[in-house]
């Protein structure tokens, strides 16, 4: 009987993480606009940089998707990238870092 | 016959070679100008001048939609030009050409009646933006990688000046706030390096260059006078502006505003403003606060602040209706929904406008009576009657950003 139970909740919990870590397909689009049209605006459109620095994969070579989730949040204190964190929650920081590590930013 | 006779007959015989000569080049004469009439009519039927023309950036997929603002309708749409996200535009003095520069340092000349980029270079990695000559003969482009400013022949965009904005121990600035001035000049400012440099062609060939150094940290985009006197650029890095009066550059650049924002907390700034024409009316003149929710008033006889105006959220491009009375402004993300615009004479909000999300630009009509609006979002270009701000016309455009009419041409600085 526990047996029976313990997969469903294990997988039922598996779903409840990847729920929390992803965003919802809509929030996903709303969030790859973004990236494009408003981090876009300094970081330029197809992100290969403007008055703010290139955001493409080999820009990005060797960095940790953890700095780019506190710069995305935080910002950068002492130059003009803005903490977003009004806007973006911490697993959105995450996705969008993901994104931008793998190159899949394309709305 | 007698040699009269003789003679008359022969000259008969003349005159009727001549007159089929005649006869041949009559109708010679006839077709050829039939073929001329035809011809004109053929030319007649598609001639139009070129001063109510705009073109409007379509920034997503790289295109430029040419619209006229007689009865506000869309010409055409013009392809092949590249990465066009934060892309700008000047014209010829005949107002046919449009000089385009694109992010991906594609400098274009598009021939506006004809539809058609008659002259295309990719000048360098990542450009910004650009000037027209005061003699029309030349265009420099700013750039930010390879920092520094390139010069170009209007007529074919072949290479006439490389100016590389050198500083510190080989370093290279990003370079903004490109404009014209009086006397065959460009002015521009190195984001980088803090500096603001003068670049003289009046002597042809290669050009004098005056640098002003130390004129604050990181001026973001800077613009210049109507008249072409005063050159002031906009600091992100601290509080004020940096004026030049290009009249006496041997006097320096000074800070004026220099404590604008002391004490306070700046919000974070989603977005950079632009110092884009003039907005003055009287002395005064109007710019955006950066990382403030303010419109500034400066005083431009005693180059004091004479006002703040409290706006809807931190401004973008903040613009003077051609007459002066009234200043219209929008506004960053994620305030962008906004247009409001404020009373030069009460120095306070007069009108708050919700055309949707994404405002990016803003272009009056040449006298003023409407104002166009890009809408990125809503894929719409709105125009609004700016006496009763209603909304007169909406046009499709596929993510519209910049609006730039021809009469630019004949204005300093843009």
């Amino acid at each position: 009987m526990m047996q029976w139970l313990a997969l469903p909740i294990s997988s039922l919990l598996a779903c409840a993480v990847a729920a929390a870590g992803q965003p919802t397909p809509e929030r996903q689009a709303e969030l790859r606009y973004l990236l494009e049209q408003d981090c876009g605006s300094c970081h330029g459109l197809t992100l290969k940089g403007g008055l703010g620095p290139a955001l493409t994969p080999p820009a990005l070579a060797g960095k940790p998707p953890e700095f780019l989730q506190l710069t995305i949040l935080h910002g950068r204190p002492g130059t003009a990238m803005p903490p977003w964190r009004a806007f973006i929650n911490e697993d959105e920081s995450r996705w969008l870092a993901d994104r931008l590590l793998a190159g899949e930013t394309q709305p | 016959m007698s040699f009269s006779e003789t003679s008359r007959a022969a000259s008969e015989i003349h005159r009727a070679s001549v007159y089929a000569e005649w006869g041949t080049t009559l109708v010679c004469t006839l077709m050829v100008l039939l073929l001329i009439f035809a011809g004109a009519a053929q030319a007649a039927a598609g001639l139009r001048g070129s001063g109510d023309l705009a073109v409007v950036v379509e920034r997503a997929n790289g295109t430029l939609q040419v619209v006229e603002t007689t009865g506000n309708s869309s010409l055409k749409r013009i392809e092949g030009l590249g990465d066009l996200s934060h892309a700008s535009a000047v014209y010829s003095r005949d107002q046919r050409y449009a000089f385009v520069f694109g992010r991906d340092g594609g400098l274009s000349k598009v021939d506006l009646l004809e539809g058609t980029v008659v002259a295309r270079v990719v000048q360098s990695g990542n450009s910004i933006g650009g000037a027209i000559s005061q003699d029309g003969r030349l265009v420099a482009v700013s750039n930010y990688e390879p920092g520094g400013v390139k010069v170009f022949s209007a007529d074919d965009l072949s290479l006439v000046a490389d100016i590389p904005a050198e500083f510190g121990a080989g370093q290279r600035s990003k370079v903004i706030g490109l404009v014209d001035a009086p006397g065959q000049k460009f002015v521009f400012s190195l984001w980088d390096a803090g500096e603001i440099w003068l670049a003289d062609f009046s002597a042809g060939g290669e050009p004098s260059l005056i640098k002003f150094k130390g004129i604050g940290r990181n001026p973001y985009d800077a613009l210049i006078s109507p008249d072409g006197r005063y050159y002031i650029a906009g600091l992100f890095g601290e509080d004020g502006l940096a004026l030049l009066d290009l009249w006496h550059p041997e006097r320096g650049v000074r800070r004026i505003l220099p404590d604008y924002g002391k004490g306070e907390a700046k919000l974070p700034v989603y977005k950079m403003p632009h110092l884009e024409g003039w907005a003055v009316a009287g002395n005064l003149a109007f710019v955006p606060a950066v990382g403030r929710n303010e419109v500034l008033v400066i005083d431009m006889v005693t180059w004091k602040e004479a006002g703040r105006i409290p706006v809807h959220g931190q401004p973008v491009f903040v613009m003077a209706r051609p007459d002066g009375r009234h200043i219209w402004v929008n506004f960053a993300f994620p305030n962008n929904d906004t247009v409001q615009v404020v009373d030069a004479e009460s120095l306070s909000v007069l009108k708050t406008l919700k055309p949707g999300k994404g405002v990016l630009h803003m272009e009056f009509e040449p006298r003023g009576e409407e104002v166009w609006v890009s809408v990125r979002d809503q894929d719409e270009l709105h125009v609004y009657d700016t006496a009763s701000f209603e909304l007169r016309t909406t046009l499709p455009a596929q993510k519209p950003s910049g609006i730039f009419m021809t009469t630019r041409a004949a204005r300093i600085g843009l």
